[in-house]
């Protein structure tokens, strides 16, 4: 054989550019899109429905028509921090639905829904000179549902999942206890079971209807999806009632009343800037 | 073989021993489990047989249906009556006592499963 250098190096670069270039082309021409149009395209994807829609917390809702239910709430905190009793009877109900543990210890502590400062609610607000009713009033707060959800993509199991109504729920089955959930979550909504949960609840007064958890477990607001799933509004929205302080729906519904409540009101969000598109709207 | 006269029977003796559970317990299962069927109802969402073979893969089934497809509705039908895919709020209204239904037979055959760590068992 006697080939010479320069057509050795003419046929190794005619290689190299076949074997690098060509998947691309021919996945263009089977695709029939350019990788820009397709990214574009990207958001209204009919196979992931409820996963890619960003609708109202984005604001192009007219652009990428969602399909699927996006469950939300609005939290008129107007109407709360009139009546701090009534957010306490809000927490004291949903943890007796639900089971959740009292351990008087901090660092035991769980909580599915809670009162907070507004400082710590919401961290990237600025807090100078605060009103009145801001400084002496807390905040409820509790699991965002976020439609980019940062602890379902750090769960290894599958424990934490996005439902089709775009509920973020736990199947404690599978949860192994990481904790990397807790630690993606920008808002502090999970809890970690240290212990025994059951050693922390009147086990004659439970609720027989709700499994409790057990110890090893990450916990947190579930959206009531055992009630929605009934066709009941959440407990924390029944205990409401006709205050009308807490307004659950379909997001993605532009005729439902929380889109009608979001379209009436101000309203703002927990770290919008964590990118996560949290379901739960204030109005401060 | 030297000392043949100690080793065999020695060895005689030493299988009987190991074999002993085999031969004392010869023909008889020792007591099957009598797990209390309910009362008031006769049906239950499998027959019988079914039930007893797969009612773990059955109560796994309808965890994923519930949890992850958000399938939580009465859809569960024996004869006329509908009932909700769920072990504390369809099974164990009917089958009231876990003590003496679901235990009898797991303890029986030595099964711990973790049902009753999260799950709450009826008031016995």
């Amino acid at each position: 054989m006697d080939t010479k250098r320069r057509n050795f190096l003419k046929i190794a670069g005619a290689t190299t550019l076949a074997g690098l270039g060509g998947p691309a082309v021919v996945e263009r021409l089977v695709s029939g899109t350019s990788p820009a149009q397709a990214r574009a395209a990207h958001g209204e994807h009919p196979a992931s429905p409820g996963a890619k829609t960003h609708s109202a917390a984005s604001g192009h809702e007219e652009k990428n028509a969602p399909t699927g239910r996006r469950l939300g709430m609005v939290v008129d905190l107007r109407k709360l921090r009139k009546q701090p009793e009534l957010m306490e009877k809000i927490v004291h109900a949903c943890h007796a639905e639900h089971n959740v543990p009292h351990f008087p210890n901090k660092k035991d502590e769980i909580k599915w829904i809670w009162r907070t400062e507004f400082d710590k609610a919401f961290a990237e607000h600025s807090d100078y000179y605060k009103d009145r009713m801001t400084k002496a009033g807390d905040v409820l707060v509790f699991c965002n549902h976020c439609d980019e959800p940062p602890c379902v993509k750090a769960c290894p199991t599958r424990a934490t999942f996005k439902t089709k109504d775009g509920i973020v729920a736990m199947d404690y089955h599978r949860c192994i206890g990481c904790r990397f959930c807790m630690a993606a979550c920008p808002y502090g909504s999970r809890s970690f079971n240290w212990r025994d949960p059951r050693a922390g609840l009147d086990m004659n007064h439970i609720n027989r209807h709700f499994p409790t958890r057990m110890r090893g477990v990450v916990e947190k607001c579930n959206f009531c999806a055992e009630r929605v799933g009934l066709g009941k509004p959440p407990k924390c929205v029944e205990v409401c009632g006709s205050t009308r302080a807490m307004i659950f729906g379909d997001l993605n519904d532009p005729d439902s009343e929380i889109r009608k409540v979001l379209r009436d009101n101000f309203t703002i969000q927990r770290k919008p800037s964590a990118g996560t598109h949290p379901s739960v709207f204030y109005i401060v | 073989m030297y000392d043949g006269g100690k080793i065999i029977p020695g060895l005689i003796i030493f299988v009987l021993f190991i074999t002993f559970p085999i031969w004392y317990n010869r023909g008889n299962a020792g007591t099957v489990p009598q797990p209390e069927l309910p009362k008031k109802y006769k049906q239950c969402v499998l027959p019988d047989a079914d039930m007893r073979a797969e009612h773990m893969q059955l109560l796994n089934r309808w965890r994923d249906q519930v949890l992850r497809d958000g399938d939580w509705g009465f859809d569960v039908k024996i004869g006329d009556m509908k009932y909700q895919k769920s072990l504390m709020n369809t099974c164990m209204q009917c089958h009231t006592s876990k003590k003496k239904f679901c235990d009898r037979c797991h303890t029986y055959a030595s099964v711990k499963p973790y049902c009753w760590d999260c799950h709450v068992a009826p008031v016995e």
